[in-house]
């Protein structure tokens, strides 16, 4: 699944030091669950998402281990605090071995 | 009869997994909430939220499913919340269950009951 995955990510752009900010993380990915299967009656395998990290500024905020439970197109909402200027690293981990990243910069004055 | 007491033979393949991840430790309620809608009616996304204040970490399970477990929140030292929300693939209607391990090392349990009008597991 290494392609059209695309990661999309809401964090704000600017906030003041040690405020409590609200981020949105979505990726396109089919997690396919290991349980459906095709029309020749043959388990379709597993392929999921099956983890996903957020950090700032090196320092761990939320780290999610996803089972095939998780819907199509990993969605999640959380809090995070910013101490000081500097940019959010999310990171998802396929199945497959790939490693999805994304980054968000924040203004904190 | 006694050779039966104690036994997990009946215990749903989700309460062997909480058992696994508890250590088999009591679980005390009301310091963790789970928000699941009462009624799905696509089983395929349904959004839920868990929160537990002073938790580090939070694992939900839906005792219904092929597989149990659905995923576990791990929190920083930057989470402003021990909270979290995500959209899940329910089989059938069935509970939803957090289960948080607090500061202390002690677990707290949450569940909600959410009725699936179509499954999300579907072949």
């Amino acid at each position: 699944m290494a392609s059209g995955v695309k990661p999309r990510v809401k964090v704000p752009k600017t906030a003041s030091a040690g405020d409590t900010v609200t981020i949105k993380t979505l990726i396109s990915h089919k997690m396919e669950s290991g349980q459906r299967k095709d029309d020749d009656g043959n388990i379709i395998p597993r392929s999921i998402i099956n983890r996903f990290t957020a950090d700032f500024n090196g320092q761990n905020v939320i780290d999610v281990t996803l089972e095939p439970a998780i819907s199509t197109n990993p969605y999640f909402q959380f809090e995070a605090i910013v101490p000081e200027s500097g940019e959010f690293q999310f990171t998802w981990y396929d199945d497959d071995g790939d490693v999805y990243e994304e980054t968000k910069k924040i203004e904190v004055s | 009869l006694s050779s039966l007491t104690g036994l997990p033979a009946f215990a749903s393949m989700m309460d062997d997994a909480i058992a696994k991840l508890t250590g088999g430790a009591d679980l005390g309620e009301g310091a963790v909430t789970i928000t699941a809608p009462e009624i799905a009616e696509n089983g395929n996304t349904v959004p839920i939220e868990v929160s537990a204040p002073g938790a580090v970490a939070i694992t939900v399970y839906a005792d219904g499913n092929p597989v149990p477990n659905v995923a576990t929140f791990k929190f920083g030292p930057l989470a402003a919340s021990r909270s979290a929300s995500t959209r899940i693939r329910l089989a059938t209607t069935q509970n939803v269950v957090a289960i948080a391990q607090m500061e202390d090392g002690s677990f707290q349990k949450a569940s909600a009951n959410v009725k699936v009008t179509i499954g999300g597991c579907g072949g």
